[in-house]
């Protein structure tokens, strides 16, 4: 469980995260969506240690955040862009990964076997495109089977049958009882994985309820309609101060 | 059963496997051969042992300096998402920072070393009378990678911005190469008459070039080629001391630069 209270974030002059609370709970898939710059990433990089919050606090598994990097062993990180040292071969990568964590990976010939990367294993980095790359990430993020996985933009650059399979890992790790948290600009992608929908609107909470709640309440049938008017509606009122009631509103 | 890691150990390893990648790439290898071409042709124009160091500390002024700050600015640039990578294990910052930073160092290092001496042992350039001399070149190449890579990985650091960031590189190798001698000769010649030896001695230690060119000048007496901050440096210190004190000025020159970035580094949104 991740918990979020209060967390406020600015650079420089932008105030990026305006006191966000917030819970992530295990068994679910929560998808933090939101228009460009509106702290979806900055959110994820607080979690992840990388962004340090001006105020506020986060818990992982009730353990506060203090500067340790040890709660980082519960955590699978699939980052947007994947780069690895250049000259290591993939199989070089994974070795290095399982050797800083000292970590046996639990996941690891499942991973590579139905992602297809046996074949990419001895080539180095630097000759592998940008999905084999991405495919490589997704090994990193959950071949420790950690109970935290934290996936941005998962299956951008994928092509359909890897991400098809990435998805249905996905799917596995909500079984057993994981928490996930993940950004996409692919509705139907978020409609098929996430249980719930957290919307951002310049670092703030929009939106927070299931993805069934969100259609219902924008009366629109896709998820990518009811983003798009919660989106339009966003913009056109940005001052205004978030929440479900607004949007019920304006649904209406 | 996890084992306790001490940060040491990531930074070793974070080494590790920074050096199976950076010594697989071209521009490492090109390094060497550059300095083991330039030592081989100064033997074979008729050098001996001490003619070819003072001639290859001249090379060695400017391009391990030149190299190392525009390599250290451009490695972190290149590294980002995979420094990225590894904040986002269970790693402290500061043994990621200490690993990739000696990723790069410890290299480039190793290529000057061998490019260096392997034409002195094969033409036999190492006698006695000149070893302490070819042992202080190779601690001032030595010491000039580590102080230039730590102050491009500074540079690196603070700005965001790759092309703002080289430009940066360059510009401050061509301050340390180029305009800081302009600075010393504008004070001497129109201050030549006020008693500014003080000064000029606390201007030396302000370049960690200058501070390498006078350890090899002091140790070979080469006052005709020491220009005015060698000479007033000898003359208020003596060689001896001189040589101490600034290779004394060397680490504090490696260690300010790398200590600010650690701490900056520490504490940085990434």
């Amino acid at each position: 469980m991740i918990t979020l209270s209060n967390i406020h974030k600015s650079f420089g002059s932008l105030h990026v995260l305006r006191g966000l609370d917030l819970t992530f709970r295990e068994g679910e898939v929560t998808a933090i969506l939101g228009p460009n710059a509106s702290g979806k990433t900055t959110l994820l990089k607080c979690i992840l240690g990388l962004v340090g919050p001006d105020d506020g606090t986060i818990t992982v598994k009730d353990i506060p955040l203090s500067g340790s990097e040890r709660y980082r062993r519960w955590i699978g990180y699939m980052p947007q862009i994947a780069q690895f040292p250049e000259n290591l071969t993939v199989k070089q990568v994974l070795a290095m990964i399982e050797d800083l964590r000292e970590e046996e990976p639990v996941r690891k010939e499942e991973l590579i076997k139905s992602l297809r990367l046996e074949p990419e294993l001895k080539k180095p980095l630097k000759t592998l495109s940008g999905g084999t790359r991405q495919k490589v990430s997704a090994v990193i993020a959950l071949m420790f089977d950690p109970d935290i996985i934290i996936l941005d933009e998962p299956t951008a650059g994928l092509d359909p049958l890897s991400s098809s399979v990435l998805k249905d890992h996905i799917q596995a790790e909500k079984k057993r009882g994981k928490t996930l948290l993940l950004t996409s600009h692919i509705m139907s992608e978020i409609e098929e994985l996430s249980d719930r929908v957290v919307y951002l609107l310049e670092g703030q909470i929009q939106y927070d309820g299931s993805v069934k709640k969100l259609t219902e309440e924008s009366g629109e049938v896709r998820l990518e309609r009811a983003v798009a008017r919660m989106m339009q509606n966003g913009h056109a009122k940005p001052s205004e101060e978030a929440a479900d009631e607004t949007l019920t509103d304006q649904a209406t | 059963m996890q084992t306790i890691s001490l940060p040491l150990s990531s930074l070793w390893k974070i080494l590790k496997y920074g050096l199976y990648d950076v010594m697989r790439s071209r521009w490492v290898l090109f390094y060497g051969l550059f300095f083991l071409a330039a030592t081989d042709v100064l033997f074979r124009f008729g050098g001996t042992g001490e003619r070819v160091i003072v001639s290859l500390m001249n090379v060695v002024l400017y391009v391990v300096p030149l190299v190392a700050v525009m390599l250290g600015a451009m490695f972190l640039y290149n590294s980002r998402e995979y420094v990225t990578l590894l904040l986002t294990q269970p790693l402290k910052r500061q043994s990621i920072f200490g690993g990739v930073y000696a990723g790069l160092t410890v290299p480039l290092c190793l290529m000057f070393l061998l490019g260096v001496s392997l034409p002195f042992f094969y033409h036999g350039g190492i006698t006695p009378d000149v070893m302490q001399a070819f042992v202080l070149l190779l601690f001032s190449g030595v010491m000039l990678t580590a102080i230039f890579v730590a102050l491009g990985f500074a540079i690196a650091l603070v700005h965001e911005d790759r092309v703002r960031g080289m430009g940066l590189a360059l510009a401050h190798w061509l301050f340390f190469a180029v305009v800081y001698n302009g600075i010393v000769l504008f004070i001497v010649y129109f201050f030549g008459h006020y008693p500014i030896e003080n000064g000029v001695v606390a201007l030396t230690f302000l370049n960690p070039l200058d501070l390498a060119r006078i350890i090899l000048l002091l140790e070979f007496e080469l006052s005709a080629m020491m220009g005015f901050t060698g000479a007033v440096f000898r003359q208020f210190f003596g060689s001896g001391m001189g040589i101490g004190l600034a290779i004394g000025a060397l680490f504090v020159w490696l260690l300010v630069p790398l200590g600010l970035s650690l701490r900056y580094f520490k504490r940085k949104d990434l």
